[in-house]
């Protein structure tokens, strides 16, 4: 075994690039001739594989395309890699399943594979998958293949539609005919299935009905069937796209809201103007990676022990700040600006010592990564679509703390007359600290979603206070309504803007148009009623 | 005679005034010598880095001065006096960049290179004239005067004031930044403008400009300060601190309150203007992060510092903070921002009359034990 | 009075003053944002020059002297580089400065290297249209980067529709502007080029992520060539990968995305999206494995990443270091006649020299990214590409050149009107 086995790698490493020829029908010799540095060999290599019946050619292939593949240095065998903490490899061989113990981070090198080859790969892996028990993964598997676009696996789609069951299957079985029939030379074929295509919004089949109406050398009738039928899918896409602005200003507005909600709450109850908010929406995107970095096993949930761990610390925090600088200057607004400014900047250069200046990684669950398909061509992508009804949630929650708890209604009461509220019996100390807790808890949560969607690094806070207090200001000081209203609508104008006016254009059109409004009606679009709004 | 009389009138009872302005004089004076005269090797000789540096203080104290006037004096907090700083500052420097002619990378007689590069057939209509002296230093007073104005008579009519108006600065400074980021606008985009070659002649690379650009930062911040001087000694003056304190009863008195908020705004942005068209020639450039919002609330915290509506006290915060700042970004970078932000701190719960106010109150203990 | 003035000016300057400069060491200015927002980039560039320093004086120092850095923190700031600039060479008289990283900090210490005739080497690619006689260029100039890798895309991949997605400012603008000549004179239409520009630290990428998925959906194949800078790019990326849009459907090539960008994100979403560089981590060299092992115990942190700026500052350092030795002096006019033509190894394995129009030679890597964050070299050039000054593909610039040496000695020579422009010597 041993001797063959040097044999064949001698025989690899003597050949410097393998023909097809140089590699025997055994698969341990086709394996060992995935380690050469064309990547048309590596493809010839890897389809001689996906043909063969052998338990590891699964494994093989998806340590291919996963970037796992490696050759060993020194004898170059091919090796699968684990990588371990701290650097250095695990090493299984390739071909036998063999341990063959850990190496340095020098001693393995990786059999590297590019786009064009990874997608052939995933067509090839895809192919050998068409025959597994769930449905779902054989209609990837189907599109996998299409992507590939591999003619070669279009006999074994065909054996699949025989044997299959499934309606879903067979229809995404049929769809990828009708796309490898667009490519057929058979007249009455091409022009069946260039009519078939035209409600498919795949790429795939765009790309090749543009290829047919300009091709000069195609029939005419052919030309004019492809025109019309791209004529339709633009029409579609068009649609479509009005309705994916709307959603993508929703989703911008939710995350306006989340960030300003918490600011609504302490500005409209306190009079407090807290410069350091986006400083705890940032350690609230901290939790999350320090949540991450404490349970590497439990990534998928998380998001969901971040969202009380962040409430928790920001909240935390909150109530220092507030005990530590603000209570000293109830009734200056303008100074309580100017002192959690400088909170701001400390808690800024403190998360810039502590986690380095760098940005963090924080991971996204599998459960919020991809997008929803509601009709192809029209899909949303989860994070945001999770983002918007959190930011919903957060909103009801609030509402319900204010409108039908006991310190709802002592808050209420403080907003509208602070004096008179204290002349109740209600402790103005106590609904203070619990009322400040409360926002600043509101923005580490705002923070976990914001982990999800950008950077996390010292400066993101930064990048959402104006934003958040144009929102505050424009929707009404202490109206979460309004809140509510103003963010979601700011959103939505924003990125109705947005394709004509290009991005920067937008925003500042936004700002002036806030500007403008405010001199109009300076309280906002819900004004705020009573004793407050006079001070 | 009557300048003396003038002087009189306005430094009556003003000895921090006094004191201001003699070590102005003698800074004007003592450190062009000590750069020029005294021999480099010297122990008392002042290099021209110094010089520069200390011309960039007097711009910020100038700065700070205009802020306090509204702030301290009117009790508007604008968060946007950076902006009025950049604009005056961009209006002398489009004029050096018309100066720089034929000697750019590109020899574009008319266009300034970052035009040339973005394939600009024409100056566009905004730039005309700034090849003049005289047009550049009127915009340099006009731009952010007739902005200030606007943006005043707009907001103080409908009574945006307070925290509300604070806001509302930010978001125009913010506005700003974002524009004039744009390469579109045509002020050069991020970059903003830089290479200048020299003004009214003179080359900027030469001490003798760098020293004359010090000495005309002196004069402006001595007169800057008499013209705030004169403001709040006024009628104006007094009927604005009335605002401050009472806008209500004020404007149940009869005065039309917006006009004089107006009046102090404006006055306020053009002296910011001018600090900011001091401040570019001797730094070489200016560009969009001066419209920072960051930039206008630390601007905030030096008149803070230094003491509010005692004009002198905030040309001291400015002085002090830029201090410590160019020591500290220098010796211990980390530090800085631990000590900006404490500093915001204290200033607003333990010293809300700054460092003039200990000062003050030593003082009456002194007179007192 | 006076006498108490006095007293106050003399401390003044005393504070203000140096510390007198050692006659036995030689000094080596670092001018890299410690603070603010350029902190993530530069920090790393610093150490990388402080390690330098600290092997050149284990090997036994330069001229018989040690090496003393002196470090100080521009803050990010713009017109701070200048004054910095000024304190580094006029107060502590150092005798190089390494440093900067954006291109509007080079712009702004420019004048001060001109005048004081300092020498900055400046370690990160840039848009060119530059040469002076005190800075050495030691990063890519837009040949030895960009056009490599659209002829990468062109050939290799197959791309025909464009898209140059970039942050506003004056990089990504000639980038861009240059790419977009290159593409023209390949028979690249206007309709197949889609230009898109973002402000810094762009976190919504929802429309134009969409704009790019329609314009790709077009019915050619489309690649996207990014000048996205820092900040801007994880939400990009996340936008992309959440959207469906696979580097095997629309392939993205970036031009600062680097080991240590890529090292504060989860890189999951990114793998297969290209990147070109003339230095990756991953780079097949005993000289880069010495390297990383010695950067690695520096900075005693087995998770850190070295990068193509490094490499740069690498080069640059070991440059200075042999063209010092070259004149026998310091003396910074003596340095620049002697460091041209000067060749050290680079880290991939080849060397690099340093042109008359002070840019160096460079290969070019396209790597794909992988889920390590580390790139795979998918692609390199032959040999190496010396950087170009001076674009052949923009109208204004096709005619001019740079050349440090006698006779022509100028950084922006026409060669049509015989004039050289924009020189500020005397």
């Amino acid at each position: 075994m041993i001797n063959l086995k040097t044999l064949v790698v001698l025989a690899v490493v003597t050949i410097p690039s393998p023909s097809i020829a140089a590699f025997g029908d055994d698969f341990e010799s086709v394996v060992n001739a995935l380690n050469t540095r064309s990547f048309d060999d590596k493809l010839e290599a890897a389809s001689r594989l996906a043909t063969m019946d052998h338990e590891r050619v699964d494994v093989v292939l998806q340590a291919l395309i996963d970037g796992k593949l490696y050759k060993k240095k020194g004898d170059d065998t091919v090796v699968v890699v684990v990588s371990l903490e701290g650097g250095g490899h695990q090493l299984t061989d390739a071909a036998s399943g063999e341990d063959l113990g850990k190496v340095g981070r020098r001693g393995a090198k990786k059999i590297s594979v590019n786009n064009k080859l990874r997608r052939q790969l995933k067509g090839l892996f895809a192919s050998r998958q068409l025959n597994v028990d769930d449905p779902q993964a054989r209609i990837a598997a189907v599109q996998a293949i299409i992507n590939a676009g591999d003619v070669s696996l279009r006999e074994i789609l065909l054996e699949r539609r025989e044997v299959e069951s499934v309606e879903d299957v067979q229809d995404a079985i049929d769809v990828a005919m009708v796309v490898f029939d667009l490519d057929s030379k058979d007249q009455a074929t091409k022009l069946a299935a260039i009519q078939a295509s035209a409600d498919n919004l795949d790429s795939n089949v765009r790309m090749k009905l543009t290829a047919v109406v300009s091709d000069q050398s195609l029939d005419q009738e052919l030309r004019d069937a492809a025109a019309s039928s791209l004529a339709n899918i633009e029409g579609l896409v068009e649609r479509y796209r009005w309705i994916e602005t709307l959603f993508f200003g929703l989703s911008l507005g939710s995350i306006l809201v989340l960030a300003a909600i918490g600011l609504s709450i302490t500005f409209g109850v306190m009079g407090v103007i807290n410069m350091a908010h986006g400083e705890l929406i940032m350690l609230g995107a901290y939790t999350t990676y320090v949540v991450q970095t404490l349970f590497p096993d439990a990534l998928e949930y998380s998001l969901l022990i971040a969202i009380p761990a962040a409430f928790i610390v920001s909240g935390l925090v909150g109530i220092a700040i507030e005990r530590g600088v603000i209570r000293f200057l109830y009734g200056r607004p303008l100074e309580t600006l100017l002192a959690t400014f400088g909170v701001s900047l400390i808690l800024q250069q403190a998360v810039r010592s502590i986690f380095s200046p760098l940005n963090r990684a924080v991971a996204t669950p599998e459960w919020m990564s991809g997008s929803l398909e509601i009709v192809q061509g029209l899909s949303i992508t989860y994070n945001r679509l999770y983002i918007f009804f959190f930011a919903l949630l957060v909103f009801a929650t609030l509402l319900t703390i204010l409108q039908r708890t006991r310190l709802g209604l002592e808050v209420r009461a403080v907003t509208q007359n602070r004096a008179m509220a204290q002349a109740m019996g209600i402790r103005n100390t106590r609904v203070d600290i619990l009322t400040f807790g409360l926002g600043a808890g509101i923005a580490g949560v705002a923070g976990v979603a914001l982990s999800q969607l950008t950077n996390v690094g010292p400066n993101l806070g930064q990048g959402y206070i104006v934003d958040s207090f144009m929102v505050v200001v424009f929707g009404g000081v202490g109206n979460l309504w309004g809140t509510l209203v103003a963010g979601l609508s700011l959103g939505v104008v924003n990125k109705v803007l947005e394709p004509a006016a290009g991005a920067v254009v937008a925003k500042i059109l936004v700002l002036v148009f806030i500007i403008l409004f405010i001199q109009k009606r300076p309280r906002g679009l819900f004004p705020q009623k009573g004793r407050a709004v006079e001070s | 005679m009557l300048t003396q009389m003038m002087l009189q009138r306005l430094m009556d009872h003003d000895r921090g005034g006094w004191v201001f302005l003699a070590v102005l004089l003698a800074i004007g004076i003592l450190v062009p010598v000590a750069n020029l005269l005294v021999p480099a090797d010297s122990f008392f000789h002042i290099p021209t880095y110094t010089v520069t540096l200390l011309g960039k203080y007097l711009c910020f104290a100038l700065l700070a001065l205009s802020l306090d006037l509204v702030w301290g004096y009117c009790g508007i907090l604008s968060l946007g006096h950076g902006a009025f700083f950049a604009l005056g500052g961009y209006a002398m420097g489009m004029y050096l960049m018309r100066q720089i002619g034929t000697r750019g990378v590109y020899g574009d007689p008319e266009l300034p290179d970052f035009m040339v590069f973005l394939n600009w057939d024409s100056l566009p209509w905004y730039w005309y004239g700034f090849d003049q002296f005289w047009f550049a230093a009127l915009m340099v007073m006009i731009v952010p005067g007739a902005l200030a104005f606007v943006f005043g008579w707009l907001a103080f009519r409908s009574r945006v004031s307070g925290v509300y108006l604070s806001i509302m600065t930010q978001a125009l400074t913010y506005a700003l930044m974002l524009a004039f980021f744009r390469n579109e606008l045509g002020f050069g985009g991020n970059n903003g403008l830089t290479d200048f070659k020299d003004i009214l002649g003179a080359s900027l690379q030469s001490d003798v400009t760098r020293v004359v650009l010090f000495v005309c930062s002196v004069v402006a911040l001595a007169l800057g300060y008499l013209v705030c001087r004169f403001i709040v000694t006024s009628k104006l003056g007094r009927v604005v601190t009335a605002v401050r304190d009472a806008e209500a009863r004020t404007r149940f008195i009869g005065y039309r309150v917006e006009h004089y908020q107006v009046c102090i705004f404006t006055v306020s942005a053009v002296i910011a203007g001018i600090a900011g068209a001091l401040y570019v020639p001797q730094v070489g450039i200016i560009n969009p992060s001066e419209f920072q919002p960051l930039n206008s609330i630390e601007l905030v915290v030096w008149v803070a510092l230094g003491g509010r509506a005692t004009l002198y006290g905030a040309a001291l915060g400015a002085g002090l903070v830029n201090y410590i700042k160019t020591v500290l970004t220098g010796a211990l970078p980390e530090v800085w921002l631990f000590v900006l932000g404490a500093l915001f701190v204290i200033v607003t719960v333990a010293l809300p009359r700054g460092v003039i106010g200990i000062w003050r109150q030593l003082r009456l203990r002194e007179n007192h034990g | 009075m006076f006498r108490q003035l006095t007293k106050v000016c003399a401390v003044v300057v005393l504070s203000f003053s140096a510390t007198w400069a050692a006659a036995d060491t030689i000094k080596v200015g670092v001018l890299h944002s410690l603070s603010g927002t350029m902190a993530i980039s530069e920090t790393t560039l610093k150490d990388t020059i402080l390690m330098m320093i600290e092997e050149q004086n284990t090997a036994g120092g330069l001229l018989g002297k040690k090496l003393e850095a002196v470090v100080v923190d521009p803050a990010s700031n713009w017109p701070l580089f200048a004054e910095k600039a000024r304190e580094l060479i006029e107060k502590e008289k150092v005798d190089v400065v390494f440093g900067c990283w954006t291109s509007v900090s080079r712009k702004s210490v420019l004048p001060v290297f001109e005048e004081l005739n300092g020498l900055l080497f400046y370690p990160v690619q840039y848009e060119g249209e530059e040469s002076s006689k005190n800075v050495f260029y030691t990063g890519a100039a837009p040949n030895q980067q960009a056009i490599p890798a659209v002829d990468y895309l062109m050939n290799e991949v197959g791309a025909e529709r464009w898209v140059l997605a970039g942050t506003d400012y004056v990089y990504p603008r000639t980038t861009n502007k240059i790419l977009k000549a290159y593409l023209k004179a390949k028979g690249v239409t206007d309709k197949d080029i889609m230009i898109n520009y973002t402000p810094f630290g762009h976190a919504d990428w929802q429309s134009i992520v969409a704009d790019i998925k329609k314009f790709g959906s077009a019915g050619k194949k489309t690649a996207v060539v990014s000048t996205i800078n820092g900040d801007a790019n994880v939400p990009f990326y996340k936008e992309l990968g959440n959207q469906g849009v696979s580097a095997e459907d629309i392939p993205v090539i970036a031009f600062s995305v680097g080991e240590e960008e890529l090292s504060g994100i989860d890189a999951g979403p990114l793998v297969g999206h290209l990147a070109a560089w003339n230095y990756f981590m991953s780079v097949d060299a005993e000289v880069n494995d010495d390297f990383i092992d010695s950067w690695l115990e520096f900075i005693d942190d087995e998770d850190r990443v070295t990068n193509d700026p490094m490499e740069a500052h690498y080069i640059g350092f070991k440059m200075w270091v042999e063209a010092v030795k070259k004149a026998g002096t310091t003396d910074s006019s003596q340095v620049q006649d002697a460091i041209i033509g000067v060749a050290v190894p680079n880290l991939s394995g080849g060397l690099a020299t340093m042109m008359p129009n002070h840019h160096i030679t460079k290969p070019v890597l396209i790597g794909e990214i992988q889920d390590d964050g580390q790139f795979d070299t998918v692609w390199q050039t032959p040999g190496t590409v010396p950087g170009d000054a001076w674009s052949d593909f923009l109208p204004g610039s096709m005619d001019i050149t740079a050349d440090w040496q006698a006779p022509l000695s100028c950084g922006n020579y026409n060669v049509k009107s015989g004039a050289c422009s924009g020189q500020n010597y005397e």
